[in-house]
């Protein structure tokens, strides 16, 4: 093996020129990878699909060359370090610089270069790309479901309202700051629900039959993490409780809403609810399903809540009791701050999940975004274009779900250096 | 009745009270509703014909068959992409959650940028992309995609020969002989590691001879495979089909893609918390008293970081077996769409249909529950 | 050449750019004690890390009882069973009992027969008097009592050299005679030993010589009794009043 090594890298010639040598032929098999995918111009490959054989030996052979322990060009080492420490580690590099190198143009192509971002209708759409044009058209809908046009300012009050109030809490003082977040949680709602559906003040009534797409998703997930976190909470500390009736209770909940799946609560939450009120109660089936996800999520949050009581070291509860705090003055002031800033990831992790589920409400005929896109794309104008939709929705939900989960981490971070 | 007994009894006896009122409340609520309307209640519909079709099932079954068996083809089919689903996360997530791990920064990076995508969208929103917009891109049968003229790929499904055995049985035998006869084999050399000190290759020698049993079959000519290859014909002058082998209709496929993806993303975090979870220390300490890196991997590594995986992997093969009933949403006729959505339709009873569908959920949360905490104090690394 | 088992000729090591070990020469003979102190950063650990290759030296060579130390990987191994560690972290193995973290080693790289394996590790486990303890998990053992289970641990492979980095310096000091007490007992024994450590206090009754590093280098190499009494350079002089 060394004296391989010895024959096709010898010692004797300079370092430097079998650096820059290797490094001509690493990008030459990148030039090739491009040139075939881009282009279509096939240099050196097989006439199937995946014709890397050439490009991979080549890079290959030019990693093999690059890699000294210590070079003149710091490039060149850090790359050594981290992509080229060994022959694995290069076919490893190699392999997924090609397949970057092959899919990303098919990608922005599909995405920017081919597509059609300008035009009104469907035959406006030439492009082999993505026809934009559909999302476009859709927006108002896919945004406000089918809310009519005129009354959508409301919708758009209502957020702006809840946007504002939770800066105005961010920036103020510490007091002011507890009756804001209170208020947020119990009379906001409230008022939102009544400007968005109407019949007060003299705006007209929306039935909740019309609501859909993104605003029905924020105002679902919203709603539903306001009230599964105290719920959640206080099933925590119910199955924690020394009372048996009370602990069993909460097991029972807890065990049986996590066992079942999102779909049979809303199934059961538009089918069966209805049953269980006399014939002159009638709750919307928007409030029908709000309620079985905060039942179900609640049982989630609960386990979340109660390892961050399991956690607390018990010397806190003694401390509290030993200076006459009660139960419900201990939890308050002194256990639930504390266990609840050590599962804030935990909490995090299920109101993203929490968002991640509404789309679910459309199987029982509620229109959020998916339900939505789903709509548009059987209207017969506009058949095809189901891949366009999908993706626009995938983005938006990513952006939310992804810009949630980095905040928690951060949160995460600045809460445990503060320790 | 001192004071302190009263105090804790109260709150218990209010909470009994409020919970035996709200049932109370639902009960008549609901007595009065379903004669009102006409209902029925009674699990003996049960018995009586389904008269529908399900597109895909396991086991024989047909309009005339009753509504359990209808359930149990719902069961069925929920447990097969459960399972497929599980094994394929399984191992996308190992592969992931090792890349991850890499010193590569490019194999490291790709392995995040998956993770973060397919976590962070929506599984409803994966499995329609899969079935909408992916599957519907695949071929018409007269041009499918061609496996060594044995296997197709269309927008109707995946067509795969059939296997036709002649006595199965002798197989399956054989099979059990095996895997008898490798934990013959294992119990043999731990016996000859303990107390001679000589290390055997059980592993091998059982695969050896899992190949050697299953293949005698063949060899003797007791047991017979054959194969019956899907072919295409004209369903209509303008229309082709394929019939014989055996169809993967194209919902139980999205369903697996998507299930398999978002689960997978759960393990492969879960495999790099175990990983990174097992001391460095502990790898030097091995490797300073003579191990290999595989032994070291095998005896050292593995055990711990397994303690640190297992727990959460199992909670996620749960809500990969839960997200399963998603399939209503694409009409795989899994449990939720065959008996909570068409049986439910059909007869109107509610509450007895979802009753059942939730029962079965429930009791499989609660058998792996069980399972989970046994295997957790069984393995708890002891500690003062 | 001696009877010198570890022979270490110009060792240089870098950590990307910074250099950790710059000519390094040193000879370790058998049954010879050896302490290596200094303040941190200086490489001692590193140093003794490279002799059974849990680092890597870039240039010089390392030859520990006739075996050069190199990629050769036959060769790794080979080495490591006849050089026993001790970590300042203890790194016993949380999952297995102590009788099975000392066995553990004997029966799968010596290919020892169980009740052999056994044997030995209760002979060693008395050698640091920990017998009682044997059946027990290490979470449920002391600091001191988990060092010692290490040193009887690397003692099953009955090792020809013994490397000490820093045993007790994770210890409670009420923990820290046990161990020095056990290392004491086995330098007696004739072990071949080097150890990093800052008790200066076993130094003086058991080091053969004293090897003082700084920034890399070996600044000072003497007889116990020499090196403390007459020490030759000033940073050593200043790191001993430093520390004594």
């Amino acid at each position: 093996m060394m004296l391989i090594n010895n024959i096709i890298k010898p010692k004797t010639i300079n370092q430097n020129t079998l650096v820059i040598f290797g490094s001509i032929l690493v990008a030459l098999s990148f030039l090739d990878v491009v040139l075939l995918s881009v282009f279509n111009i096939n240099l050196t490959g097989s006439s199937s699909g995946i014709s890397f054989f050439v490009p991979l030996f080549i890079g290959f052979i030019g990693l093999y060359y690059i890699r000294f322990e210590h070079t003149n060009y710091k490039f060149i080492n850090t790359i050594n370090k981290n992509l080229n420490s060994d022959w694995f580690n290069s076919i490893l590099t190699l392999l997924s610089v090609f397949i970057l190198l092959k899919f990303i143009p098919i990608i922005l192509n599909w995405f920017i270069f081919d597509a059609n971002f300008v035009g009104t209708t469907k035959e406006e759409c030439t492009g082999d790309g993505a026809c934009w044009i559909f999302i476009n058209v859709w927006l108002k809908r896919f945004t406000y479901g089918l809310y009519p046009d005129s009354e959508t300012w409301r919708i758009n009050l209502a957020f702006i309202l809840l946007i504002f109030t939770i800066g105005v809490a961010y920036f103020s003082k510490p007091k002011i700051r507890t009756y804001i977040i209170l208020f947020l949680l119990f009379v906001f709602p409230f008022i939102a629900l009544n400007l968005i559906s109407g019949d007060v003040a003299g705006l007209t009534y929306v039935e909740t039959d019309v609501w859909g797409g993104l605003a029905l998703t924020l105002i679902v997930s919203i709603f539903a993490i306001i009230f599964c976190f105290p719920l959640g909470v206080f099933l925590a500390m119910g199955r924690r409780s020394e009372l048996p009736v009370i602990r069993y209770f909460s097991v029972g909940f807890i065990e049986l809403w996590r066992g079942v799946p999102l779909i049979t609560v809303l199934f059961m939450a538009a089918n069966m609810f209805p049953l269980f009120l006399p014939e002159d109660i009638f709750l919307d089936k928007l409030i029908r399903c709000i309620i079985g996800i905060i039942l179900f999520e609640a049982a989630y949050m609960a386990e979340v809540v109660r390892g961050g009581l399991q956690s607390l070291p018990k010397g806190q509860y003694e401390a509290a009791k030993s200076i006459g705090m009660g139960y419900w003055r201990m939890h308050l002031l002194v256990i639930l701050p504390q266990a609840l800033k050590i599962v804030i990831p935990g909490i995090a992790n299920t109101f993203i999940a929490l968002f991640k589920d509404t789309p679910l409400i459309f199987i029982v005929g509620l229109l959020e975004l998916i339900g939505m896109i789903d709509l548009a794309k059987t209207n017969p104008k506009w058949l095809g274009f189901a891949t366009e939709g999908y993706v626009f929705a995938a983005l938006v939900y990513f952006i939310f779900c992804y810009s949630m989960s980095r905040y928690s981490q951060r949160l995460e971070k600045r809460l445990s250096t503060e320790r | 009745m001192n004071f302190n007994t009263l105090r804790k009894s109260i709150p218990q006896i209010i909470t009994i009270i409020l919970f035996v009122s709200v049932i109370a409340y639902f009960w008549s609520n609901t007595y009065s509703n379903m004669e009102y309307y006409g209902m029925e209640f009674g699990y003996d519909f049960l018995k009586k014909a389904a008269s529908f079709d399900i597109q895909f099932s396991l086991i024989e079954y047909d309009g005339s068959s009753p509504y359990y068996r209808a359930y149990f083809v719902g069961l069925l089919n929920t447990i097969l992409v459960s399972v497929l689903g599980i094994f394929f996360a399984t191992l996308i997530g190992l592969i992931i959650g090792i890349s991850r791990l890499s010193k590569n920064y490019l194999v490291s990076k790709l392995a995040e940028v998956y993770i973060e995508l397919f976590r962070n969208i929506p599984l409803l929103l994966q499995l329609f992309f899969w079935y909408f917009a992916v599957l519907r891109a695949l071929p018409l049968p007269e041009n499918a995609i061609n496996f060594g003229d044995a296997i197709y790929v269309t927008i109707k499904g995946i067509y795969v020969p059939k296997f036709l055995w002649s006595n199965f049985n002798y197989f399956i035998s054989s099979f059990i002989a095996a895997i008898i006869a490798g934990f013959i084999v294992f119990s043999y050399a731990k016996k000859q590691r303990e107390n001679f000190g000589k290390h055997i290759p059980a592993f091998f020698i059982s695969l050896g001879i899992l190949v050697v049993f299953a293949s005698s079959g063949f060899i003797f000519g007791l047991v017979d495979l054959e194969f019956e290859y899907p072919e295409i014909y004209n369903l209509s002058e303008t229309v082709f089909n394929f019939r014989g082998g055996v169809t993967i209709i194209p919902e139980l496929l999205s369903l697996l893609f998507a299930l398999s993806l978002y689960t997978s993303t759960f393990i492969a975090e879960n495999v790099r918390a175990g990983i990174l979870g097992v001391d460095k220390g502990q790898k030097e300490a091995a490797s300073s008293l003579g191990f290999t890196p595989g032994l070291t991997l095998r005896l050292v590594v593995l055990p711990q970081a397994l303690r640190i995986i297992i727990p959460p992997t199992t909670n996620q093969y749960l809500n990969l077996t839960k997200n399963s009933s998603l399939a209503a949403a694409i009409a795989y006729p899994d449990l939720v769409l065959v008996f909570a959505g068409t049986a439910l339709n059909q007869t109107g009873r509610a509450i007895e249909i979802i009753t059942i569908t939730m029962a079965t959920y429930l009791t499989l949360s609660i058998l792996i529950s069980i399972f989970m905490n046994w295997y957790n104090r069984r393995i708890a690394i002891k500690e003062k | 050449m001696s009877n010198a088992i570890i022979q270490l000729k110009d060792v240089n090591k870098w950590f990307g750019e910074f250099q950790v070990l710059k000519d390094i020469s040193l000879l370790v003979n058998q049954k010879e004690k050896i302490v290596i102190c200094g303040p941190s950063g200086s490489g001692k650990s590193t140093l003794i890390r490279c002799i059974n290759r849990l680092e890597e030296h870039q240039e010089g060579s390392i030859v520990v009882d006739g075996n050069e130390i190199s990629d050769s990987t036959k060769n790794i191994e080979k080495i490591r069973a006849e050089v026993g560690m001790v970590f300042q972290q203890f790194n016993l193995f949380p999952h297995l009992s102590i009788l099975d973290n000392c066995t553990l080693a004997p029966i799968w790289v010596k290919k020892m027969p169980k009740k052999q394996a056994e044997e030995l590790a209760m002979e060693n486990l008395t050698r640091v008097q920990i017998t009682d303890q044997a059946n027990k998990f290490p979470g449920q053992l002391s600091g001191g009592q988990q060092q010692r289970a290490a040193i009887a641990r690397a003692l099953c492979m009955e090792p020809k050299i013994m490397l000490f980095d820093e045993p007790t310096s994770a210890l409670d000091p009420e923990m820290i005679k046990e161990v020095l007490d056990v290392m004491v007992d086995l330098a007696k024994g004739g072990m071949t030993m080097i150890v990093v450590t800052h008790e200066m206090g076993f130094a003086k009754e058991v080091a053969d010589n004293m090897i003082f590093m700084d920034e890399g280098r070996i600044v000072e190499k003497a007889k116990t009794k020499d090196f403390f009494d007459n020490p030759k350079s000033d940073r050593t002089k200043l790191f001993l009043s430093q520390i004594l």
